[in-house]
């Protein structure tokens, strides 16, 4: 049987994480607060907008309304590596060896792993950042499409041209193809390739939350009242076939999505609180968490696949351990 | 469960550079009216105080993949307004100021359309400031400022030491010509009372109509509204409560000697409506003349009905609701008031009327 180990903190979870094997909490008011050895908490921000994984899941990576773009260790140590003034930093994504993109406005910084920064202005705002997984390729996601940039070298960016707003970006393990997130309900997909578009429409409620299977083989999404998952087991991706649905209840819209490390097993949070579990194969569920107090903001699976750190809306966080 | 949060009031200041913006919004900010304001501002430019709350946005119009401009958002503001959201307890209101050119639909549309931005905040009112000398000027030169007037809910009509008497009559009428339903306040300085522009709940159809009894007085457009209360206002305000008694459906076309209007006001006057026809006819002139209708608001009168029926909308928008039970002796009868560009007004009369039970 599943176990809970409640967290009961103040405000908005804005990303749950791991550091090594260390449950942290990044809250909107920049408290990062962490379990090792007894509840530890930091003061990241005056502030907290966004928070992400190091890719080596060592570091938590955090952008606040005070500008600033920290690094946070699994034993609290806090470093600044990049102070905007007084601009909100509202969108990071992490990349390959210690790479850092951070957005404020319509200006888009990557830090390289050399420590260097280069900033690509856009004519409208950075909504979302994403790591290509392989070479050193961002891609931003702005009013009427998405960016590509190869911040390391002097090449052109890349123009996605899709009608709308997109909010968030996020490439297939693979590196094939970019799926964006949209205001209008619904995600944009490009086959990197050749341009290819993908229309992935019909949700409810707006995309917020994102996942890929370990290999790729399909994106989970919420937005409705149940687990949307997108095939991509052909190098055409979704186009012309019908998504899986998993988790579907009739009371509670998917807030958030994470997909097991290994397996095509998905944690679904929901936004009464709630978290379950399902596979992809039979489409069999099995209860995480009951009902808590807000929607579900996060939801991380540990390095093993054993345990998943969860946020909410509310601030009823914690880790659910899986085996029990 | 959670505890349902209570909803954020938004209050929208517009109005051109020079119409006395950052002075007002720096009394919002400095005097003591018991709320702390979130303000989210173009540029921190000139207002000189150092406030968390202060957040700096570039206003970014968002259109739909659909194209319909009824469907167009501010993505900015979602964008902060979520932010600001996610730590409540810090303000009880925010406040949006747009720079001179912005257009005010999106801003209002945004509180209406994005369901997250929705659930946690309601539009309270949208505010314009007009410079009593120079919206002559802006009026020709700009659809924006024409735009603002229209949307307004509050008006305060400043710098009014900077015109004579003459100059003023003819600002106010060109005001009143575009919008005859909004609240005018005449003010040197942005000495408005900041009651009169805050928490005014204009969205709020119960309390739109609690704080103004004389919502859409078809026969009372000029009425004592029309405060002129600037702190050094020496100014008698009897002559001010002079009615202006001009019946039936009022077209405001040309009443301004300034000002060749592109946007006009239709009032519209009629009996006891058919629920049958009336709310089917409501939908269809909006999704027809949606785009070319700024704001729109009606009291009605449904046949065998013992509550007045309120409506307003945005655009496409409306919202429409059961207010409270006729008054013995009142007269029932229905009225609505549209506000907005290239409005056949002989269609819209026309086939109101036909929907009269």
């Amino acid at each position: 049987m599943p176990t809970v180990a409640p967290l009961d903190l103040d405000g908005h979870c804005i990303a749950a994480a791991w550091l090594g094997s260390v449950p942290a909490f990044a809250m909107a008011d920049g408290l990062v607060h962490r379990l090792d050895n007894g509840h530890r908490t930091t003061e990241a921000h005056d502030g907290l907008l966004a928070a992400v994984p190091s890719l080596d899941g060592k570091t938590l990576i955090t952008g606040g309304e005070d500008g600033r773009v920290c690094v946070l260790s699994a034993d609290g140590a806090i470093r600044e590596i990049a102070h905007l003034g007084r601009k909100w930093v509202t969108a990071l994504a992490a990349g390959p060896r210690d790479a850092v993109a951070y957005a404020s406005g319509r200006v888009a910084h990557v830090r390289l792993p050399d420590g260097s920064v280069k900033e690509f202005a856009h004519p409208r705002t950075v909504e979302g950042l994403a790591f290509a997984p392989k070479g050193m390729r961002i891609a931003v996601a702005r009013y009427n499409g998405a960016t590509l940039h190869f911040p390391a070298a002097a090449g052109k960016p890349v123009e996605l041209e899709w009608a709308g707003a997109h909010t968030a970006a996020t490439f297939s393990p693979d590196g094939n193809f970019l799926v964006t997130a949209m205001q209008e309900n619904a995600l944009h997909g490009w086959k990197l390739a050749d341009g290819k578009h993908m229309r992935m429409a019909g949700y409810p409620a707006k995309v917020k939350s994102m996942s890929w299977a370990p290999k790729g083989r399909w994106l989970a999404s919420s937005g409705a009242p149940a687990a949307i998952c997108w095939p991509f087991l052909t190098k055409d991706g979704p186009i012309g076939k019908a998504p899986v649905e998993l988790g579907t209840r009739g009371d509670a819209m998917v807030t958030c999505v994470a997909f097991h490390t290994t397996d095509e097993i998905l944690a679904i949070g929901y936004a009464d609180g709630m978290v379950l579990g399902a596979r992809v194969a039979d489409q069999k569920e099995i209860l995480l968490r009951r009902a808590g107090n807000g929607a579900i903001t996060s939801l991380v699976w540990d390095g093993e696949g054993q345990r998943i750190a969860f946020g909410s809306e509310a601030g009823d966080c914690g880790v659910i351990d899986v085996a029990g | 469960m959670a505890q349902a949060q209570p909803q954020i009031p938004v209050t929208v200041l517009t109005g051109y550079l020079g119409s006395g913006k950052t002075t007002l919004l720096n009394r919002i900010l400095t005097e003591d009216h018991g709320k702390r304001y979130a303000v989210i501002v173009n540029e921190f430019g000139e207002i000189g105080i150092d406030n968390d709350l202060i957040v700096e946005s570039d206003e970014e119009i968002y259109e739909m993949n659909n194209g319909c401009i009824c469907c167009t958002v501010r993505g900015d503001l979602i964008r902060t307004v979520e932010g600001l959201m996610r730590r409540p307890g810090r303000f009880d209101a925010i406040l949006v100021e747009t720079t001179g050119l912005a257009d005010p639909a999106p801003v209002a549309q945004t509180f209406f359309m994005d369901e997250d931005v929705r659930s946690k905040t309601k539009l309270d009112a949208v505010v314009a400031l007009v410079d009593a000398k120079h919206l002559p000027l802006r009026l020709k030169d700009s659809k924006e400022a024409e735009d603002q007037i229209a949307f307004a809910d509050v008006i305060v009509l400043n710098k009014t030491d900077l015109v004579n008497e003459q100059e003023l009559r003819d600002v106010e009428a060109a005001v009143r010509a575009i919008n005859p339903s909004a609240r005018i306040h005449k003010t040197q300085r942005s000495g408005v009372d900041l009651k009169e522009v805050l928490d005014r709940g204009a969205f709020d159809l119960q309390r739109a109509l609690d704080n103004d009894p004389h919502f859409l007085d078809a026969d009372d457009h000029h009425h004592d509204h029309d405060h002129e209360c600037g702190p050094d206002c020496g100014h008698d305000h009897h002559h001010h409560h002079d009615h202006d008694h001009d019946h039936g459906h009022h077209h405001h076309h040309g009443v301004s000697p300034i000002h060749d209007v592109g946007v006009t006001s239709i009032s519209l006057r009629g009996g006891d409506m058919d629920p049958k026809k009336f709310f089917p006819w409501l939908e269809k002139t909006t999704q027809i003349d949606g785009p070319n209708i700024l704001r729109l608001k009606g009291i009605i009168a449904i046949k065998d009905d013992p509550e007045r029926y309120v409506v307003q909308g945005v655009h496409m928008i409306l919202e429409g609701d059961h207010q409270r039970a006729w008054k013995e002796g009142e007269k029932r009868e229905s009225r609505l008031v549209f506000i907005g560009r290239e409005l056949d007004v002989e269609r819209l009369k026309r086939t109101f009327e036909a929907c009269q039970a």
